[in-house]
């Protein structure tokens, strides 16, 4: 940590100019050569000057309004502002002369002299642009002072010195958890506003009144920012330049002294950024302005909700017991790893080689990932590994893997910069990647289109200046019948692009395809009775997806997580293929990625089929690689998956599993099944911060370590490995990757790693996508795209760029197969599920964070019509059933969704809305079918007896005795 | 095998099938037997054994007939 040195992050005044026509000037004597376009004042700040500034920022368009910033230009008159004022070439600045000095002690005196001078209390001391103004202008008094007796000029006074209360006075909006809002101290520069627009894209702030008279308000008059659409996203807190808005963090603990560079664990955007300690106590997380993923925003989970970390609820000691139905009993680390490596030789012993296995996580690191299914495949030596990433994007894998050859997403986000049309299809990247759902938002409004694939008229439908130009409100489980209906409307309209599918992909696959979906059948006229989507609307989504320009495809768990998930992931592919949206910015297909490092886990070797980088472990010649570095045999066979774990766990014939940061009783689908694969185990050992629902069942317990805990590298959705640093030392004594190590070396492993650098040393020695990656070469970088290696050094932004991976793009026919999961008269419903922005997976972090303001519990959408019929009104628990159990939850009555379609959250424990779903799962990889259920709603008075059943079950087995 | 597990066994060879019917014959028949012998691991595919073994009640014609292609495991 302390050998990294951040680099520049100065604030250049103004955004960089994408121009490549140079422009040379003079700047106080210094030539300087910008691109057209680019201000004065980012020109200054290349040569190393700072003129001073207070309305502009780097990240925000230049206004114009504080006139703190004026300069002088030989030969023109008056003194412009340098940051509304272009470079032109020869022109000679001046930034720093007798008038301009007295110009700006003149305008920072109106400033203070409306300014409460409690410079030493306050929050933002030594963190304040106008302090650093007053100081660089050279300020030394203020002469303007209010009448000793009557009206006050001042907005900070609470009181006017006749005593009266004063009515410019606002008080202090407190609503937000995590940020206050001070209006006494705004100077209505109007970056927070704009920061609001133009980074984030929410539009909840205004200036209302003007002059003297104008102020900051967040939403509509009556509202504070809790109330208002502020989505708690920070941005506008980093652009205020003085202490009016501020971290609560800060004004509690005082200004960071120091900041280390990690990454965002939450989601699979990725962003980057500095950790702001004082000491081990961090302060406040500051969205990093070279983040490539984020380029400084973020959104409210990163940038606020790490609370977490320090909850009471985190165990800090190893705890085990014989029984699910005892106590759990503290121990030291030496004896839960006796223990637990006991059991486990144990059961290997009495049921064979095959009987116990592992679950890697996808919220660790890929360091940690790789160590886990090393375990499995070089300790206990089988291939019995699996991860969360099964139950979300294993279908992506699958069908680029057939179709392109590779197992990723195509893009980097830059690349949504340069797109015409979005077509977003099970994704709502406003609440699952916040921050990928500004970029694109703000290519919305620029004049992209968006064409929506989605039962539900998600947050990404429509928001300030945008629309999506076609929104298809599908019925849950029939992407495929619609993705192939777009194929045909481009291949019957000959829409495609000929001369892309002859040189880039199979031509006589691609007859064969086009003989396929240009069958009737196919046409959207013949689906619209079952999608429920207008023949016409998918008529003009694909002429624009076929016709727009460059067309993007961004796709989330709506499409995976079904019976076709694979399919429906082919016929994207089979979308791009043919209308040659591949291989340059703005166009591709983009798996939204749902944890952190989903992307990361799946290339670590995760599955059991294949070891790191995609190889199937039935090639000899790979298991020859690890046979070697490792010193074992490989066995040739892959292992069991989450759903075979379980089911053999049934059987009888699976007995032990080492579970690490996952929750497999509250992720999975169907957790009757899952608890009783659970409870027929004979040594759970989970790996995790918090007492977990799956950790009901275990046996032992390995306190886990938080992203700030450890070093290591998490890869997001756009391949980009990143940094992650230790910015604490572990709570619990180790970092995640240490504990399998040493129960590694408990089962009678020798490994000695002595930091999470070697690990990927050994990655990189052993796969071929990753050969050129190490640490040196991330932190030079910043990050690095893989693949990284001899061709791509520097990593790979796009890929398939002049070819396919796999050579010749290949078409595949996608046929559409209803799913067994139908409706009928005991489930007339289509439940479909999703994540809201506040909230995370299944919620273990952010229920323990003040995020809870936002979402206290799961509520059931359902339309009027459905709601009505039901006699179910607004607010009322409702009892939601499916043929695999039910729960009950209330209701909130919205036409968000469709007649006939349902929706819920599952952050919440107590919901058990996987009580609900069924084992129903993708042909080729078992994905689960999380999304389409059928389910019949009713009128409730309270939990079911499932879930007090459980609770009571969970209560029970949570009891901790302090060892001795 | 209880009647539960035959029962899944039988549907998820049967969503492969669908899948690889739709292919040229030849293509579908090894795609199947491929797909299963790189992901179902020897205790699934000695499940569907089982069932082929007793004429394959329930089964798509294609899982039957690919049957010769996909590896029987070692009894263990
Ligand atoms: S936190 Fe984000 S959404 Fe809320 S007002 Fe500030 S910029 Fe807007
Ligand atoms: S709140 Fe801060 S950023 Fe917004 S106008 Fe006031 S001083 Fe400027
Ligand atoms: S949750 Fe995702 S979008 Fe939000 S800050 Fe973290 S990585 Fe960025
Ligand atoms: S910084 Fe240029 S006018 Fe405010």
């Amino acid at each position: 940590m302390k050998d990294f040195i951040i680099p520049d992050d100065r604030d250049f005044g103004t955004p960089a100019s994408k121009s490549k026509t140079m422009v040379t000037l003079t700047i106080d004597g210094f030539d300087v050569t910008v691109p057209e376009g680019t201000s004065i004042m980012r020109a200054a700040a290349e040569l190393g000057i700072s003129v001073p500034k207070l309305c502009a920022s780097d990240n925000l368009e230049a206004f114009g309004s504080c006139r703190l910033c004026l300069v002088e230009i030989e030969g023109r008159n008056g003194t412009p502002a340098s940051c509304t004022t272009p470079v032109a070439p020869g022109i000679k600045v001046k930034t720093q002369t007798g008038k301009l000095k007295e110009l700006r002690k003149g305008v920072m005196e109106l400033y203070i002299s409306d300014h409460p001078l409690d410079c030493l209390t306050c929050g933002a001391n030594g963190d304040c642009e106008l302090q650093d103004m007053a100081g660089a202008v050279g300020l030394r008094d203020v002469r303007y002072e209010a009448p000793p007796e009557g009206r006050l000029a001042n907005h900070f006074a609470p009181r006017e010195t006749s005593g009266l209360a004063n009515p410019e006075w606002l008080p202090k909006d407190d609503s937000n958890p995590y940020f206050t809002f001070e209006p006494s101290k705004c100077i209505v520069c109007n970056r927070c506003v704009r920061a609001c627009e133009e980074v984030q894209g929410t539009f909840a702030l205004t200036i209302e009144g003007r002059g003297w008279d104008s102020r900051v308000h967040a939403g509509a008059a009556t509202d504070n920012f809790l109330t208002s659409d502020c989505v708690s996203c920070g941005a506008c807190v980093q652009a205020c330049p003085t202490g009016t808005l501020n971290e609560k963090s800060v004004i509690d603990i005082g200004t960071p002294e120091h900041s280390v560079l990690t990454t965002c664990a939450y989601c699979g955007v990725g962003c980057q950024f500095k950790a702001e300690m004082r000491g081990d106590e961090l302060v406040r997380m500051i969205p990093y302005k070279h983040g490539k993923a984020n380029h400084g925003h973020s959104c409210v989970k990163g940038r606020f909700a790490y609370g977490y970390a320090a909850h009471k609820d985190r165990i800090l000691n190893p705890m085990i017991r014989a029984s699910i139905n005892d106590p759990w009993q503290e121990v030291t680390w030496d004896e839960a790893l006796t223990y637990a490596a006991d059991r486990m030789k144990a059961l290997q012993e009495k049921y064979g080689r095959q009987s116990i296995g592992v679950i890697t996580s996808s919220r660790c690191t890929n360091e940690e990932t790789y160590l886990v299914q090393k375990l499995t495949r070089a300790v206990f030596r089988n291939n019995n590994t699996d991860t969360c990433a099964r139950v979300c994007h294993s279908p992506t894998g699958y069908g680029l893997g057939q179709t392109f050859g590779t197992s990723a997403g195509t893009q980097d986000f830059d690349s949504v910069e340069h797109c015409d049309v979005a077509l977003v299809i099970g994704a709502n990247p406003h609440s699952a990647h916040p921050v990928f759902g500004s970029r694109l938002k703000k290519r919305l409004r620029h004049g992209a289109k968006l064409i929506l694939v989605d039962p539900r008229r998600t947050e990404m439908y429509e928001g300030p200046h945008y629309k999506a130009a076609h929104h298809l409100a599908l019925k849950p489980g029939t992407n495929v019948a619609i993705l192939t209906a777009l194929a045909h409307v481009i291949v019957t309209e000959k829409l495609y692009d000929e001369a892309f599918i002859r040189t880039r992909c199979d031509w006589d696959e691609f007859q064969d395809y086009m003989d396929f979906v240009a069958e009737e059948r196919h046409s959207p006229e013949a689906v619209e009775a079952f999608t429920g989507v207008p023949a016409a609307e998918v008529r003009g989504a694909a002429r624009l997806y076929a016709t727009g320009g460059n067309a993007a495809i961004y796709y989330g768990l709506g499409v995976t997580e079904h019976s076709q998930g694979s399919t429906a992931v082919i016929a994207i592919a089979n979308l791009a293929m043919l209308t040659g949206n591949i291989g340059r910015p703005g166009v591709g297909v983009n798996p939204l990625r749902g944890q952190n490092n989903v992307q990361g886990s799946c290339d670590m070797g995760s599955f059991p089929h294949e070891l790191p980088g995609y190889r199937h472990v039935k090639n000899p010649e790979v298991r020859a690689i690890y046979e070697k570095a490792w010193g074992v045999e490989i066995d040739p066979e892959p292992g069991l998956r989450i759903p075979n774990m379980l089911d053999a766990a049934v059987e009888g014939t699976f007995k032990g599993l080492y579970c690490q940061g996952e929750d497999i009783l509250q992720s999975d689908p169907d957790t009757k099944h899952v608890a009783a694969g659970l409870a027929a185990m004979e040594c759970v050992i989970v790996h995790d911060i918090f007492l977990n629902e799956t950790a009901n069942y275990a046996h032992v317990f390995f306190p886990g370590s938080t992203f700030l805990e450890k070093d290591g590298t998490f890869t997001n959705a756009e391949r980009r490995i990143n940094m992650v640093r230790k910015v604490m030392a572990p709570r619990a004594q180790y970092a995640d990757w240490e504990v399998t190590q040493m129960f590694a070396n408990a089962m009678g492993a020798d490994w000695n790693y002595t930091h999470p650098s070697q690990i990927m040393d050994e990655i990189a020695m052993t796969t071929p996508s990753f050969a050129g990656v190490t640490y040196e070469r991330i932190e030079t970088l910043g990050s690095v795209q893989w693949p990284c290696n001899e061709k791509a050094p520097e990593g790979t932004p796009l890929v398939h760029v002049d070819g396919f991976v796999r050579g010749k793009g290949k078409f595949i026919r996608t046929e559409y197969v209803a799913t067994d999961e139908k409706v009928g008269p005991r489930f007339p419903l289509l439940l479909t599920t999703g994540r809201i922005l506040s909230q995370y997976n299944v919620g273990a972090q952010t229920r323990r964070t003040a995020n809870v303001v936002w979402h206290d519990q799961d509520v059931l959408e359902i339309h009027p019509h459905d709601a009505e019929d039901r006699g179910i009104r607004q607010g009322d628990w409702v009892r939601l059933a499916s043929r695999s159990g039910e729960t009950t939850l209330r209701a909130e009555i919205t036409d968000k969704v469709s007649p006939g379609v349902v929706y819920t959250t599952f952050h919440h424990p107590d919901t058990q809305a996987n009580v609900i779903t069924t084992d129903f799962s993708d042909w080729a990889t078992n994905c689960p079918e999380y999304k389409v259920t059928a389910v019949q709603v009713a009128p409730s008075n309270g939990p079911s007896e499932w879930q007090e059943e459980y609770n009571a079950q969970a209560a029970l087995s949570r009891r901790i005795l302090a060892a001795e | 095998m209880s009647a539960n597990t035959a029962e899944k066994i039988i549907r998820m060879a049967n969503q492969i099938a669908m899948f690889m019917e739709t292919k040229p014959h030849e293509e579908g028949l090894a795609g199947l037997a491929n797909h299963i012998n790189d992901f179902w691991e020897p205790r699934m595919r000695t499940q569907l054994f089982a069932l082929l073994d007793q004429g394959g009640a329930g089964l798509r014609p294609l899982v039957i007939e690919a049957a010769g292609r996909i590896r029987r495991p070692q009894a263990a």
